[in-house]
């Protein structure tokens, strides 16, 4: 695929295509520079907010926003697992728990570099490992020297992450956009199965792979986490109750749907990791 | 026939377009009629051209509306369903206690998301899918556990790339809601094959994933449908993809 014969193709049927992504050519032709250079994989992304912003469908400015929501995310997440892995003395008990957490790690710096990307940020990245609280003012003081308050918090991260891309997916509602989001949420809750196998392991608890019920929402047992699972109990979807449904207990009903997140819930929650300064407004 | 009228239709938007007497502002109309053309092909529109058999049999998921997209997942959960009633009912032999109560959940989860669809599809519901699991060992751990990761790993590309085309806010996030099970269920079921394979992107790429981009498997309806084809009896038509 290339972008350039795209706009070309459209050129011959719409002459104001570059009038409408750019007033002036020659922003074109930056745009194109930078078009060279983010990655295929980014390109869906990248033309998505070009063309919502040329054809005016929705607001422009809200798909940039939910990327760069999205970006904070993965900053956090990636940073977590690198300094874990980089500079901690937490004692991985097997190799595998290793890679594991290494895999994860890959995929967070992937997310990281493909919104970057997107949003043609060429620089340094936003938010490094000095910009985080990973203890959360204390929550969690040995996160870096306990495998498994380590493993809390990643879990903490994981199931915030799945509910925060599905909260911003209205936004992103048939637009190219969407998928690559949706591409990205999968992986998270690939993550957030394994993580959440892991802790029943180390801690020897009945976590399931997937958010079982809860009074409360929290079926982790962690109580400092209790805003990552608010909500999850539901067993009410677009009106339907599933608990009965086709034989269903509450606790199959629950685990049967996750649930979303807003923005600002999400914000509240990465904010007890972030220092003041470069915390989410 | 529908079909024919709609076939017709973008033959003439095809030679509007080489005239170059198409609206500077139509293209993106063109590019999805054009979609639906490569769609008619799809859904096998040469049998009704045979004026024989005028109405079609099975099923037909109509992506025009959001109720061929919904119709489209009812009946991918319909297959899901059926396939983990059957593990769940006589679980092979080898399944630990732990893999027999999972799989236990998963056959609920699945049905969930079943009735869920046909509940809220009703009248517009299809109707339910005759399945072929003849290709399937139900006695064997291995081949149970191989069929589940694909059928999850499927389902997973399968709503995220079906997503884009939901119109509704409320089926989106829906689509969300549920995606992210199917997701965890992949992933428990790919470490019950081999620990730490649980988002081996590398492995998905026939899916749509991408590692170096960290990102899932997702798919078109059309290649999905042909991927799952050999689990369905039930003749399905897909039109206005």
């Amino acid at each position: 695929m290339n972008i350039l014969n795209i706009l070309d193709e459209i050129e011959k049927v719409d002459g104001e295509i570059y009038e409408r992504l750019s007033p002036r050519r020659s922003a074109m032709k930056d745009f194109f520079n930078v078009g060279k250079k983010i990655s295929m994989a980014a390109l869906p992304l990248a033309l998505g907010s070009m063309f919502q912003k040329a054809y005016g469908q929705t607001n422009p400015s809200t798909v940039n926003d939910v990327l760069n929501f999205a970006l904070a995310l993965e900053y956090l997440e990636y940073n977590y697992y690198n300094h874990a892995l980089t500079n901690s003395t937490i004692t991985f008990p097997t190799s595998a728990s290793n890679a594991a957490i290494t895999t994860i790690r890959a995929h967070e710096r992937a997310h990281v570099d493909l919104l970057k990307s997107a949003l043609q940020i060429t620089g340094a990245d936003g938010y490094v490992d000095a910009d985080f609280d990973f203890t959360a003012g204390g929550a969690f003081g040995d996160v870096f020297s306990n495998y498994q308050t380590f493993l809390k918090v990643a879990l903490a991260f994981e199931d915030t992450g799945v509910r925060a891309y599905k909260g911003q997916a209205p936004i992103l509602k048939g637009n190219a956009v969407l998928t690559t989001a949706l591409q990205i949420h999968s992986v998270e809750a690939r993550h957030a199965s394994h993580i959440r196998q892991m802790v029943a392991a180390s801690l020897g608890v009945a976590l399931k792979p997937w958010i079982s019920y809860a009074a409360n929402g929290n079926d982790t047992g962690i109580s400092a986490v209790d805003a990552v699972y608010a909500g999850e109990q539901n067993t009410v979807q677009a009106g339907i109750e599933i608990n009965g449904l086709g034989g269903a207990s509450q606790t199959q009903a629950a685990e049967s749907f996750d649930e979303f997140l807003t923005g600002a819930a999400v914000k509240t929650i990465a904010n007890q990791f972030i220092k003041t300064g470069k915390k989410l407004a | 026939m529908k079909n024919n009228e709609l076939e017709t239709k973008s033959e003439l938007q095809d030679e509007r377009l080489l005239n170059s007497t198409v609206g500077r502002r139509s293209f993106l109309q063109y590019a999805g009629a054009s979609a639906a053309a490569i769609a008619l092909v799809a859904a096998g529109c040469k049998k009704d051209r045979g004026y024989e058999n005028p109405t079609m049999d099975g099923a037909t998921l109509d992506f025009k509306t959001d109720i061929g997209v919904l119709n489209y997942a009812y009946a991918l959960e319909q297959l899901e369903a059926a396939f983990y009633i059957k593990v769940a009912s006589a679980p092979p032999s080898a399944f630990t206690a732990a893999q027999k109560a999972y799989f236990q959940d998963v056959q609920f989860h699945e049905i969930a998301h079943r009735e869920f669809f046909k509940k809220a599809l009703s009248t517009a519901a299809i109707g339910s899918l005759e399945v072929d699991f003849s290709s399937i060992d139900f006695t064997s751990a291995s081949g149970v556990l191989a069929a589940a990761q694909s059928f999850e790993d499927l389902g997973v590309a399968a709503y995220n790339g079906a997503g884009v085309r939901i119109t509704t806010t409320d089926y989106l996030v829906l689509a969300g809601k549920i995606v992210s099970v199917e997701a965890r269920h992949a992933a428990w079921v790919r470490d019950q094959i081999s620990n730490g394979t649980f988002a081996d992107l590398n492995s998905l790429t026939a899916l749509g994933a991408n590692n170096s981009a960290g990102l899932d498997g997702a798919l078109t309806p059309d290649k999905v449908l042909a991927i799952a084809g050999k689990y369905v009896k039930t003749k399905i038509n897909v039109i206005n993809l």
